[in-house]
C-alpha cells in the first residue's frame, strides 16, 4: 500500500502548490457537472413532479422506464451524443463535438433521468397528504405539482447531489465527446484515466483523492444548508 | 358572496360510491338547504368522510348525482372550502398559506396581504403570522386552515372531524370560530361522531349509518325522537358527557 | 482554485460557441504522440508562430482516420502507412507527408520465459513466444501499433486465428492500458519506443527486442479533403501540414528529448 500513502501525499501536495493546469481541470469539472446538473434540475423536477400527480394511460410504464434510464452507462450516452453531434451525423452543423457545450449535453442527458425519477418520488411521497387539501383549493395537475415541488424542495436537494454526483464520477460520455482535449476538455476523471493509462498511478491516485474530497465538501455544504433550512422552515 | 346567485341548495340523488369491492355509499339522496348548519352524524366507518369527499367533488361518484345549483361547475367549485381532520399546511409563513389560497382564487396581488392579515385576526392569529405554518401546534395549525377557509369567501364549508385530534381547549376554539362562521352566513356542512359537539354547532342531523343516510331532522327533534331504531341506538351507545 | 475560477471556468464554457469558429483546428492523432510528450512540446511552437490552437483528440490511428472521414478532425496525424495511403486513396484525405520515424521495440519480462532476450530479431522472437506460448499482451484497437504488430505476425509465419491461444492477451485498449496489463501480467508487449521511454509503471518489464529494421515505425500527416467535407480548416490545416514538415517543424521534432534521448526522428522529404 506505498502508492496509497504516495498518493496521498501527492494529493496534498498538489492542492497545496495550487498549480494552475490543476486548477483550470478542476474549475472545468465544476463548471460541466455542475451547468449539467442545474440543466437536468430544470427539467427534470417539473418532469418528475408532473408524472407523480398526473393520472394517463401508460403512466406506471413511464415510471417503470425511468427508472431504469437512471442506470443508464455512461459511454454508450457518450456514443449516443457523439453520433449526434459528430459532423456526419444530425447535429453536425452545431460544430459542438469536442466542446465543453458537448459535455454538458452529454452529462445532461444521464442525469436527467435520476433527478426526474427521484423527484417523481418524492412527490409521489408528499401528494397522499397533500392532494386533498390542493385539490380543495383549486390547484390541479402542474399547479399543485410545481407547489409540491417547491415546498419539498429540501428533500430534493438529495436527488440533485445524486446528479451531480453522477455526473463528477463518470467519464464515459465526457471522455468521448469531449476528446480529452489538452487544456479544452480535460476534466478531473479523464485526467485521471489518461494518467492511469500512462502508467503513472500516484498521479492518478492522487487526483483521485482530490476529487472524492471535492464530492464529500458539496455534499457536506448540501448537507448544512438542507438543516438550515428545516430548522427555519418546519 | 349574496348579491350573486347562491349555489345552494345542493341535491344528491341516489348517490353511490365503491371501492375496493366494497359499497361504502349506497343510495344517498337528500336535499341541502341554505340556512341551517348540518351535521353529518354517525359512527367511525359510517362513510360521512366518503360522503363529504363526494359533496366536495374530491371523489366521484360509482353512480348517482351530486347537482348544485349552478350553471357551471367551476362556480360551485368556487362557493365551497374544506377543512379536513389534519390539517394540510405548505411550509411557509402562516400568512403565506392564506396568501396562496388567495391565489389559487385570483385575488388580485394587492390585496391578498390584506386579506389573508384580516382572516387571522378574524381566528385570533394575527400575532403569528410570518411564523412557519408547520412549526405552530395542532389547535393552532387548526384556527389556521379555518383562516384560510374564511379568507376565501365561501358560500359553504366542509369540515370533516375538525376537531377528532384535539384537546378540549383547542375544541372549544375551533367550535367558536365555526359559530362565527355560521352567523355570518356561511353554510356550515360538519361530520363528526361527537353527540354534543353535534347539539352545539348544528341546526340538522343527516344521521348515516353504514353508508346509508337513515335519517335527516332538525337537530333537537333528533336528539329528543330519533325516528329509526339506529339512531335510537347511536344516540343512546354514545357517552352522555362526549 | 476557488470561486473566481470557477466562474471563470463557467463562462469559458458557455463562451464556447462564440469564439468556436476562430483560431483552431482538430488533429486526430495516436496515443503514441500525445502520452510520448511529443505534442506538449511541439504544439506551443506553432501555436506561438501562428496563432492557431491546436486541439488534438487523441485515439489510435484507425479511429483517427475514421474521424478524419465523418469529418470531425481537420488533420490527421498517424502511423501506419497502408492505411493512410488506402485514405487518401478513398479521396478523405489531400496528400499524405512522411513527418517522423521512431520505432517500436519489443518488451517483456526480465524472467524472459520465451529466451528471446537481446535479439535483434522480432519475427523470430515472436516465433520463439508463440513456440513458448509466452503471456503477450495485444493493442487489438486497429491503432498503427496494433496494426504494425499484426504485421509481424504474419512475417513470422503465425495465423493468430488458428494459434491464438490463452497466452494471446488481446486487451483492445491504447498503449498505456496495454503496457498496464503486460507489466501486471507479466506479457510480453509490442510498444513504440516513445510512449516506452516515458511509461511509469514498468513494473519487471524490460526491453526484449529493438534494432530490427522491421521495427521501423513511419508517421505521416495528412490534411482532411475539403471536397468532401467543406467545414474542415483547409487553411489553417494546411498551416499545420506545412509547419510540420518545414526545416523549423522537423528541428523542434528532434529536439523533443527525455532523459537525453531522442524519441522521434524527423525525416520530411525537403
Amino acid at each position: 500500500m506505498n502508492t496509497l500513502g504516495e498518493a496521498l501525499h501527492g494529493a496534498l501536495g498538489l492542492m497545496a502548490s495550487g498549480d494552475a493546469t490543476l486548477g483550470g481541470i478542476v474549475a472545468l469539472s465544476l463548471a460541466v457537472s455542475l451547468s449539467a446538473v442545474l440543466l437536468a434540475t430544470l427539467l427534470g423536477l417539473p418532469l418528475g413532479a408532473a408524472i407523480a400527480v398526473g393520472r394517463f394511460r401508460g403512466r406506471r410504464a413511464l415510471i417503470v422506464l425511468l427508472n431504469a434510464l437512471m442506470g443508464l452507462p455512461p459511454v454508450v450516452v457518450g456514443l449516443l451524443v457523439y453520433l449526434l453531434l459528430s459532423r456526419a451525423g444530425p447535429l453536425g452543423e452545431l460544430g459542438l463535438l469536442f466542446t465543453p457545450p458537448a459535455m454538458v449535453i452529454a452529462q445532461t442527458v444521464l442525469v436527467l433521468p435520476i433527478i426526474a425519477a427521484l423527484c417523481r418520488q418524492s412527490v409521489e411521497d408528499a401528494w397522499v397528504e397533500y392532494e386533498e387539501q390542493l385539490r380543495s383549493l383549486g390547484a390541479d395537475g402542474m399547479r399543485a405539482a410545481l407547489t409540491l415541488v417547491w415546498d419539498i424542495r429540501f428533500s430534493l436537494v438529495t436527488a440533485v447531489l445524486a446528479g451531480l454526483g453522477r455526473a463528477l464520477a463518470e467519464v464515459g460520455a465526457v471522455i468521448i465527446v469531449g476528446g480529452n482535449i489538452d487544456g479544452v476538455t480535460r476534466v478531473m476523471t479523464t485526467t485521471i484515466a489518461l494518467e492511469t493509462s500512462k502508467g503513472d498511478l500516484p498521479l492518478a491516485l492522487s487526483l483521485g483523492f482530490i476529487l472524492i474530497s471535492l464530492v464529500i465538501l458539496l455534499n457536506a455544504a448540501a448537507h448544512l444548508i438542507k438543516e438550515a433550512a428545516q430548522r427555519r422552515y418546519g | 358572496m349574496a348579491t350573486t346567485a347562491s349555489i345552494l341548495p345542493l341535491t344528491l340523488r341516489d348517490l353511490t360510491f365503491a371501492a375496493g369491492g366494497r359499497e361504502i355509499i349506497q343510495g344517498v339522496s337528500a336535499r341541502i338547504e341554505a340556512g341551517p348548519a348540518t351535521i353529518l352524524l354517525g359512527a367511525n366507518g359510517a362513510g360521512k368522510s366518503v360522503l363529504m369527499r363526494l359533496m366536495h367533488g374530491l371523489l366521484a361518484p360509482s353512480a348517482g348525482e351530486v347537482s348544485w345549483n349552478a350553471q357551471a361547475p367551476a362556480r360551485a367549485r368556487r362557493g365551497q372550502a374544506m377543512v379536513f381532520q389534519r390539517p394540510v399546511m405548505l411550509r411557509r409563513s402562516a400568512l403565506a398559506n392564506i396568501v396562496y389560497a388567495l391565489e389559487l382564487a385570483h385575488v388580485p396581488a394587492a390585496e391578498r396581504e390584506a386579506q389573508a392579515m384580516a382572516a387571522l385576526r378574524e381566528v385570533g392569529l394575527a400575532d403569528i403570522a410570518h411564523r412557519p405554518a408547520r412549526v405552530l401546534s395542532g389547535g393552532e395549525q387548526q384556527r389556521l386552515a379555518l383562516a384560510r377557509a374564511w379568507a376565501l369567501h365561501p358560500e359553504v364549508l366542509f369540515l370533516d372531524e375538525p376537531t377528532a385530534n384535539l384537546d378540549p381547549g383547542a375544541t372549544r376554539e375551533i367550535e367558536n370560530v365555526i359559530k362565527a362562521f355560521d352567523a355570518s352566513g356561511t353554510k356550515i356542512v360538519m361530520s363528526t361522531h361527537n353527540l354534543g359537539q353535534a347539539r352545539r354547532l348544528g341546526d340538522e342531523v343527516l344521521f348515516i349509518h353504514q353508508g346509508r343516510l337513515v335519517e335527516q331532522a332538525p337537530v333537537e327533534r333528533f336528539f329528543k325522537q330519533p325516528a329509526s331504531a339506529e339512531a335510537a341506538t347511536f344516540v343512546k351507545g354514545e357517552l352522555p358527557w362526549v | 482554485m476557488g470561486l473566481r475560477r470557477l466562474l471563470l471556468a463557467l463562462l469559458f464554457v458557455f463562451s464556447f460557441s462564440a469564439h468556436a469558429q476562430k483560431g483552431f483546428i482538430t488533429v486526430a492523432s495516436t496515443t503514441s504522440t500525445e502520452q510520448s510528450g511529443l505534442f506538449k512540446h511541439l504544439l506551443p511552437i506553432f501555436e506561438t508562430k501562428t496563432g492557431i490552437q491546436v486541439r488534438v483528440v487523441a485515439l489510435g490511428t484507425g479511429q483517427s482516420l475514421d474521424m478524419g472521414r465523418r469529418g470531425d478532425a481537420d488533420v490527421v496525424f498517424v502511423h501506419a502507412r497502408p492505411l493512410e495511403e488506402k485514405f487518401v486513396a478513398e479521396g478523405y484525405g489531400v496528400q499524405r507527408f512522411e513527418v517522423m520515424y521512431n520505432d517500436f521495440v519489443l518488451v517483456g519480462p526480465k524472467s524472459d520465459p520465451a529466451r528471446v532476450g537481446g535479439s535483434k530479431d522480432i519475427v523470430a522472437a515472436l516465433q520463439k513466444i508463440k513456440a513458448a506460448r509466452a503471456p503477450f499482451a495485444s493493442r487489438g484497437d486497429k491503432s498503427g501499433t496494433h496494426f504494425a504488430e499484426l504485421q509481424l505476425w504474419k512475417a513470422a509465419g503465425v495465423d493468430l486465428e488458428k494459434d491464438k491461444g490463452p497466452w494471446y492477451r488481446d486487451t483492445g485498449s491504447g498503449m498505456g492500458p496495454t503496457l498496464n496489463t503486460a507489466a501486471g501480467m507479466n506479457a510480453y508487449a509490442l510498444t513504440d519506443r516513445g510512449t516506452w521511454l516515458s511509461f511509469k509503471n514498468r513494473a519487471d518489464l524490460v526491453i526484449s527486442v529493438e534494432g530490427d529494421r522491421r521495427l521501423f515505425n513511419q508517421y505521416g500527416v495528412i490534411l482532411v479533403n475539403p471536397a468532401k467535407h467543406p467545414h474542415v480548416k483547409k487553411d489553417m490545416g494546411q498551416a499545420f501540414v506545412d509547419w510540420v514538415i518545414s526545416r523549423e517543424g522537423q528541428n523542434a521534432i528532434a529536439a523533443y528529448k527525455i532523459g537525453g534521448e531522442q524519441l522521434f526522428f524527423p525525416n520530411a522529404a525537403n
